[in-house]
């Protein structure tokens, strides 16, 4: 039977869809010369939302630690940005120092919040979003509670500004596709879905859950502070109550339910897909809300592994080779 | 003497936080899970019984007698439909389903009642407003006494429920094992059905107390449940009597935080939620889990 069987990669279709996917990942960089700049800023908002989607699914969907409490980091990263740039740090490199010291946040918040289990850690996250929120309301010179504007992009003409916010964010978000790509590919791959399958199995089986978990941990703290520091320079304007908001969690819950928890390519899926729905229904408030909120527990009942599934269990081969197959040896 | 005040006050802050977190911590005590839509039942709740005080001109307190039964309903349907199902597919989706579950009924207040802020105070009358002045600086409201003695006498109603009677039996036997309980002949969905019914109608309980002594609008659910899950985890998980004292560590870690500023208030409720969980003794806290509703 053994030599009748092979443990494979990926074959010639899932080759040739990667290709497709990284090229087509590379020629989004083109947009700006090719698109009118609402597009351009469209897509911004498009490329945070997958940030936001794929670093709650690292959490949720691999390391099994639901957080209502990401914003803390997307906030973080946002004021960080504010603090830098108002000590002269030009814009667009405090972002990118800002998503760094959302990461160490991350380490530094670690061993308080990696000790709690299931919904602790997930109301744990929630309590030091709000305490940041309200320490950043406190402080006059961040804009207190009012909130404040995002300055030294003025001198950049809008079209240029635009331009070059969407290349940094496409930049953060092809970086940590590919991250959590090479997560996947690598032994820690294997890991990972061991502790998402079953914690306490993969454990016994010598898996090492505590650094996996501080590492995903960490990643999701880099990417999200990059996405409120990437979310500032779209917007140009913050406030504490809406960056600090809840109403992340909630979308990010959405868009990695919807699209397919623990997988690679759902919370892709699930951003596209939240991002046209924001598109057409936001103009209904709290309708609109409601509506996400049934959508999401829909998914988390009826089809917990996602739209994606769907397509996944028909599909002969993968978009991306991030796992093995079993194929009839030649 | 600011401060003296400051403590009693907190004290008695303290107890509503308690009969806050009492439905929490049963529901965590008994399927361990934590739901998260929590704060928002007892917002409903309140705004069920603002809806019978309008409309019928009674009183928030004789409102509460039909309100209560209807929310014990609203518990035990929203076990039957959600939360059953939910606790079949894994540890992580009834944390997923009851934070889909606070967006949609927040949002569903928002809609159904406006984003206008109200309170039950001028519907309670005296007892509201009505206070003893034990010194020049310190005064005992109606409100607050009656408020934490409601909360002890919940408390010790749910002990008395789970040590002493049959049903408290069943519960905790489903809280250590629900296979086996299953094999003895206690369903643990039916169990799980009245817990969440019991906790539903503490949260209303609770969340009328809050429109009483204060305001509240569609968006206050989130805040009651960071306070409640701030008193369970400060008086450690799954212990009733521990919810209370950590109720009121909390009430007056707020109180004398808003002595200094009141900015500072929430912000030092915070603090001292993230020491405790900080402190060595924060692990062993968690250590009791084993012997929940204990």
């Amino acid at each position: 039977m053994s030599e009748r069987w092979t443990v494979i990669r990926s074959g010639t279709p899932t080759r040739i869809s990667a290709s497709v996917l990284v090229v087509v990942g590379i020629a989004m960089f083109g947009v700006p010369f090719a698109f009118r700049t609402d597009i351009v800023q469209q897509l911004t908002t498009l490329c945070t939302l997958l940030i936001m989607a794929m670093m709650w699914n690292v959490l949720a969907g691999y390391g099994g630690l639901v957080s209502v409490g990401q914003q803390a980091f997307i906030g973080f990263g946002a004021y960080a940005t504010i603090f830098l740039t108002q000590r002269d740090v030009p814009a667009y490199l405090a972002i990118v120092l800002a998503a760094v010291a959302s990461g160490i946040l991350a380490i530094a918040l670690a061993p308080l919040l990696l000790r709690l289990r299931g919904g602790q850690f997930a109301v744990g996250t929630w309590v030091v979003a709000e305490a940041l929120a309200l320490l950043v309301a406190l402080d006059e010179e961040l804009g207190g509670g009012t909130g404040v504007s995002l300055r030294g992009l003025n001198a950049i003409t809008p079209d240029w500004r635009r331009a070059y916010t969407y290349w940094l964010t496409l930049a953060f978000t092809l970086l940590l596709l590919t991250l959590v790509f090479l997560l996947l590919r690598r032994r820690s791959g294997a890991a990972i879905r061991a502790i998402r399958d079953d914690e306490e199995a993969a454990a016994s089986l010598g898996v090492r859950v505590k650094p996996l978990k501080f590492m995903l941990f960490v990643l999701a703290g880099f990417g999200c502070g990059a996405a409120g520091a990437l979310t500032l320079a779209n917007t140009l304007f913050i406030q504490p109550q809406s960056i600090f908001g809840v109403q992340w969690s909630a979308y990010m819950l959405f868009m990695v339910l919807v699209g397919g928890i623990g997988t690679y390519e759902g919370p892709i899926l699930g951003a596209i897909l939240f991002f046209l729905l924001q598109d057409w229904f936001a103009q209904y408030g709290a309708w609109y809300l409601i509506g996400l909120g049934v959508v999401a527990i829909a998914f988390a009942l009826f089809l917990p592994r996602g739209l994606w599934s769907l397509a996944d269990d028909r599909l002969p081969f993968r978009l991306l080779p991030v796992g093995y197959a079993l194929r009839p040896a030649r | 003497m600011t401060y003296a005040n400051a403590v009693l006050q907190g004290v008695f802050l303290g107890g509503l936080y308690a009969l806050f977190a009492c439905g929490l911590s049963l529901i965590f005590g008994v399927m361990r899970i934590i739901n998260l839509a929590h704060g928002d039942l007892a917002v409903l709740g309140a705004f069920l019984v603002w809806s019978l005080t309008t409309h019928l001109g009674a009183g928030p307190f004789v409102a509460l007698i039909p309100a209560l039964p209807v929310m014990l309903i609203v518990g035990y349907l929203l076990h039957r439909t959600v939360l059953a199902r939910s606790l079949r597919g894994g540890p992580l989706t009834p944390l997923l389903t009851t934070f889909g579950l606070a967006i949609v009924v927040q949002n569903a207040l928002l809609q159904a009642y406006s984003p206008d802020v109200r309170s039950l105070g001028g519907a309670a009358g005296g007892i509201a407003t009505g206070s003893w002045r034990l010194t020049d600086q310190i005064s005992l409201s109606y409100l607050g006494v009656l408020i934490l003695a409601t909360a002890v006498l919940v408390l010790g109603g749910l002990h008395l429920l789970l040590r002493r009677t049959a049903f408290g039996r069943e519960m905790r036997a489903t809280a250590q094992d629900p296979d086996t309980a299953a094999l003895v002949g206690v369903p643990a969905s039916s169990v799980y059905a009245k817990a969440t019914a019991i906790a539903v109608a503490t949260a209303t309980l609770a969340g009328v107390f809050l429109a009483v002594r204060s305001t509240f609008d569609a968006s206050s659910g989130p805040t009651q449940l960071i306070f409640a899950f701030e008193a369970v985890v400060i008086g450690g998980l799954g212990s009733l009597w521990g919810t209370l004292w950590g109720g009121m560590v909390l009430g007056v870690a707020q109180t004398i935080g808003a002595t200094i500023d009141p900015q500072y208030s929430i912000l030092a409720g915070h603090l001292v939620f993230l020491i405790v969980l900080a402190s060595p003794r924060g692990r062993s806290l968690f250590a009791f889990r084993r012997e929940a509703t204990a």
